[in-house]
């Protein structure tokens, strides 16, 4: 950190920092930092924002249960992840600055932009909450800068609660000096359908935010920016996916609301009909299922979206998809589980569920994005490798991908990404629904209105004419068509690549959303002079080739996960009770190599920081 | 077969593009000797001929249960589903594919028990299928437990005592639905009703939803003899724009002018257990037809890329 001595202003470049704006339910936070976010974007910055959300829509005002908000982490390179802990904070009160407080979210030198009129409150009980609070965070080494955020605000507005955040997205962009003109078409953008007063009166609180810092707060952050050389997008990954499904060419998604997944059908029931396709809303998970199995046996590939509880009331339906050979898409968007279990947070925890989340044996491909970008591509090839296949593709994405927000190259469209249309010529004579290549398993899809085709698809055990046949030939050559198709698929897929280098100590194993996270982490590793590498899973069914010769290559490997793992040690705990993480079960089953795990389910992604300690741990 | 059966499957048929009957048989039903799906299959058999339906236009969507086998037996598109989980798989075809003609058919615990929640559901979706409800009051692939439907004090595998709680009433359920747009009753052992009815349910625009009583000659042999040995017992329900079957009023004696659309007498008389009640209780097609309120027209792939171009100006940096 460079800083300039200045009489006035203590200015400091930084390569990056990550800014918390925490209020109660329904104060504005998410608007404010979606606009800084954005500024940030347009300025050329990296930047990964994840919000920060209470279960219940309007709980409690100013409780430490209230907290609603978000984190931006934005820096000169690009950001993967949410990164470390908060270096500087806007807080509403001093309720949500407690909570995040407990939950070690701030930097021990964090910088706490907090409301002060909790202070002197005519209400003894708020005072007094106030000063225990002040007390409790005087363990660590904040800097606690009181600002009269409502007073200010009212000199503007009459009501505090509609204005306050774009007060405090003055301060922001006063301390990390963003341009003005880029935030005032943002605001404008936001409240184009209201009258233009209404920009106007929010332009002039961010001013006074930025008037008031610059009076009041003696230091500057400079996060230089590079220039922007290519198209670039920003959105959350529930947004890219159902622009991925509509790029796709689904013209079906059938839904049923669900946390963290909802989201998805939003986005597409606000488009989709534009594109010939609609949102079904289902009366429940289970039909949901069986309207998009129904529309694809119809010759679309249709969609359904959910999350853990959603699918474990959806397995019935896609074993009858893996058994009928019917192609369907599902987006698991994971949270915390078992049961209702974490229904805002993210976890990694569907993973052995959605590979082997049926009765009976029931191959089924399991794709998981790296990355908001993948959450847009992912549903291109979910889509392609379910019709080719003819199979159940299930797309695992999370939380944190679903509500993060980070730019990507803005994708180059192809027609190719859409569905061909159905073929309904007149069948040869003789060609039978189940006509399996006895190499590859794959046959050709027939679809209801084809002349000639007409069959009956069943969940029965069946012959290659779709007619139920219990002979043990029968069955035993249904299983093995249907799990062909897996191999086949895997020998069209490349090793995946290594972060790092191709030999070493340890390579740390990873699938799905850690991925920033945990290739910060190896850098930081590889700077403390570590051989540590990494290798990120897209594909978890099949698994991409080559894994265990990669293995092969470090003394030892780990996967890190979002997940419960047993810790050896721990009472009852060894060699022989230990659970893994999910991953590392599958790898070890897969490769016998005796695969390590770090795991953790905090409710929260993890930190860069976390997985390095479990590096330096595991690499001993 | 009962004495009273009329006999209407055999029809001449001169014309060799026309199709018979027999043609959209597929396989030999494999029900038992004396099961009411055979009555229910070779109605569906002659309303297809009738209508000289295309096998390859048309599909019949079952669940899990005897009935369910049902798609098997018939020359056309068929998908034997999952227990209960017909409606949802009929109801997206039927979005993803409204000029197919879509037939569903369950059993009574497919449809009022593991599958109620979408029975009631897609009632009310009044999507556009013709929706039979083979109902002999008991499980009988299971072999011989109670259903929703078995009248109260049934002895069954389940219910060694007798069944405890009043049936459900499956035309009642559905006619207390919003937006349930046609509700009959037929019986296995009227042929020529059973066919008059489901000829109206083909012609309804929208969920025509026909409980078809029948006897299960394992479990319920005597479900419905008194219905079945005296006529007197049932009320034919008689309109211009309801079933009308010719030369029944002949045969049962008790009938009864009932306009189908007047749903406050529909429910009254669902309600009422004094007689067995045939024919229509209620129609009306001004009820919105799910497959036609979300039908959206076609796009291009190249008007797709189009439109997602200026979709991603929103998102751009």
């Amino acid at each position: 950190m460079n800083s300039i001595a200045n009489s006035k202003t203590s200015i400091s470049t930084v390569s990056e920092h990550t800014v918390e704006i925490i209020t109660d339910s329904g104060e504005g936070a998410q608007k404010c930092a979606h606009v800084f976010g954005q500024t940030c974007a347009k300025m050329g910055n990296g930047v990964w924002t994840v919000e920060i959300i209470p279960a219940e829509i309007e709980p409690p005002a100013h409780t430490t249960t209230s907290t609603s908000g978000n984190i931006v982490r934005f820096g000169t390179e690009k950001i993967t992840n949410w990164g470390d802990q908060s270096k500087l904070a806007v807080a509403f009160n001093d309720q949500v600055c407690l909570s995040r407080h407990r939950l070690d979210s701030f930097d021990d030198n964090c910088i706490i932009l907090h409301e002060c009129s909790w202070e002197t409150h005519e209400d003894e009980n708020v005072r007094e909450q106030y000063a225990k609070a002040m007390e409790e965070m005087s363990s660590k080494n904040y800097r606690l800068i009181k600002v009269p955020i409502e007073e200010e605000t009212l000199k503007v507005v009459d009501n505090a609660q509609h204005g306050k955040n774009m007060f405090a997205l003055g301060l922001l962009a006063e301390i990390y000096q963003r341009d003005l003109s880029i935030i005032e078409k943002q605001i404008a953008h936001i409240f184009r359908h209201k009258p233009a007063k209404i920009t106007e009166i929010n332009v002039e609180l961010v001013k006074r935010g930025m008037a008031w810092a610059r009076d009041n707060l003696k230091f500057q952050y400079i996060i230089e920016s590079k220039p922007v050389v290519e198209n670039r997008v920003v959105m959350t990954g529930n947004q890219a996916a159902a622009l991925g499904a509509v790029a796709a060419g689904m013209e079906l998604c059938a839904m049923y609301p669900i946390t963290p997944a909802t989201s998805v059908s939003h986005e597409l029931a606000a488009i989709i009909e534009n594109y010939g396709g609609i949102v079904h809303q289902a009366e429940d998970e289970i039909a949901a299922a069986g309207v998009a199995l129904g529309a694809s046996y119809g010759g679309k590939v249709a969609l359904t979206v959910t999350s853990g509880p959603g699918m474990a009331l959806k397995t019935e339906f896609l074993a009858l998809a893996i058994m009928s050979e019917i192609p369907l898409v599902v987006l698991d968007v994971q949270r915390g589980g078992p049961s209702t279990g974490l229904p805002t947070k993210v976890e990694q925890s569907d993973l052995l569920s959605s590979l082997y989340g049926q009765p009976g044996d029931a191959p089924r491909i399991v794709i998981a994005p790296r990355s908001i970008e993948e959450c847009f591509h992912s549903m291109i090839t979910a889509r392609r490798i379910a019709e080719t296949f003819r199979c159940v593709v299930i797309v695992l994405t999370d939380a944190n991908l679903a509500s993060g927000v980070q730019q990507f190259t803005r994708p180059e469209f192809d027609s190719r990404w859409q569905q061909d249309p159905v073929d309904f010529s007149a069948l040869p004579e003789g060609l039978r629904p189940y006509d399996w290549d006895p190499e590859t398993g794959l046959s050709r899809r027939i679809v209801p209105g084809t002349p000639g085709g007409q069959h009956t698809v069943t969940g029965l055990a069946h012959d290659e004419s779709s007619k139920v046949s219990y002979d043990p030939e029968s069955n035993e050559r249904g299983c093995r068509m249907r799990s062909r198709k897996l191999a086949v698929l895997q020998s069209t897929l490349l090793p995946p690549p290594i972060y790092g280098e191709e030999k070493g100590d340890l390579l740390v194993v990873g699938w799905g959303s850690t991925q920033g996270a945990i290739e910060e982490a190896v850098d930081r590793a590889h700077d403390a002079g570590l051989s540590v590498s990494s290798c990120q899973l897209t594909f978890l069914s099949p698994l991409e080739p080559g894994l265990k010769e990669i293995f092969s290559r470090y003394r030892k490997v780990m996967t890190v996960e979002i997940n419960y793992s047993d810790t050896i040690g721990d009472p009852y705990i060894t060699e022989e009770t230990r659970r893994y993480g999910q991953l590392a079960w599958i790898l070890r089953a897969q490769t016998l190599v005796d695969i390590d795990c770090w795991t953790s389910c905090p409710g929260q992604p993890l930190r860069p920081n976390d997985i390095y300690n479990s590096i330096l741990e595991k690499i001993k | 077969m009962n004495s009273n059966v009329i006999s209407l499957l055999n029809l001449e048929n001169d014309n060799p593009q026309c199709l018979a009957a027999e043609d959209y048989q597929k396989d030999e039903g494999k029900w038992c000797a004396g099961c009411g799906d055979f009555g229910a299959l070779n109605a569906v058999k002659r309303l297809l001929a009738k209508e000289q339906l295309k096998p390859e236009k048309m599909a019949f969507v079952s669940g899990i249960g005897c009935s369910s086998r049902f798609p098997h037996y018939v020359n056309a598109y068929g998908f034997h589903g999952i227990h209960g989980r017909a409606l949802p798989i009929a109801t997206g075809l039927k979005l993803a594919r409204p000029e197919l003609d879509v037939f569903v058919v369950m059993g009574d615990g497919d449809c009022t028990s593991i599958g109620a929640g979408h029975w009631i559901h897609a009632t009310r979706y009044n999507a556009n299928l013709t929706v039979l409800l083979l109902d002999n009051n008991i499980y009988g692939l299971t072999k011989n437990q109670t259903s929703p439907t078995s009248p109260q004090g049934t002895i069954s595998n389940t219910s060694p005592s007798g069944s405890v709680l009043p049936p459900l009433d499956p035309l009642q359920a559905t006619l207390g639905v919003s937006n349930a747009s046609f509700v009959a009753q037929t019986a296995d052992w009227v042929p020529a009703h059973l066919y008059a009815t489901l000829q109206a349910a083909y012609e309804h625009r929208g969920f025509s939803f026909v409980r078809i009583l029948q006897r299960c000659p394992k479990f319920t042999p005597d479900v419905f003899t008194e219905q079945v040995k005296n006529p007197d017992l049932t009320e034919l329900l008689v309109h211009e724009n309801g079933v009308n079957a010719p030369g029944l009023d002949k045969l049962f004696k008790a009938s009864r002018e009932h306009d189908p659309t007047d749903i406050d007498e529909a429910r009254a008389l669902a309600q009422r257990t004094d007689l067995l009640r045939l024919g229509m209780f209620f129609r009306d097609e001004s009820f919105p037809v799910y497959d036609d309120i979300r039908t959206v027209s076609p796009v291009s792939a190249q008007e797709k890329i189009r439109k997602l171009e200026k979709e991603f100006d929103r998102y751009a940096v």
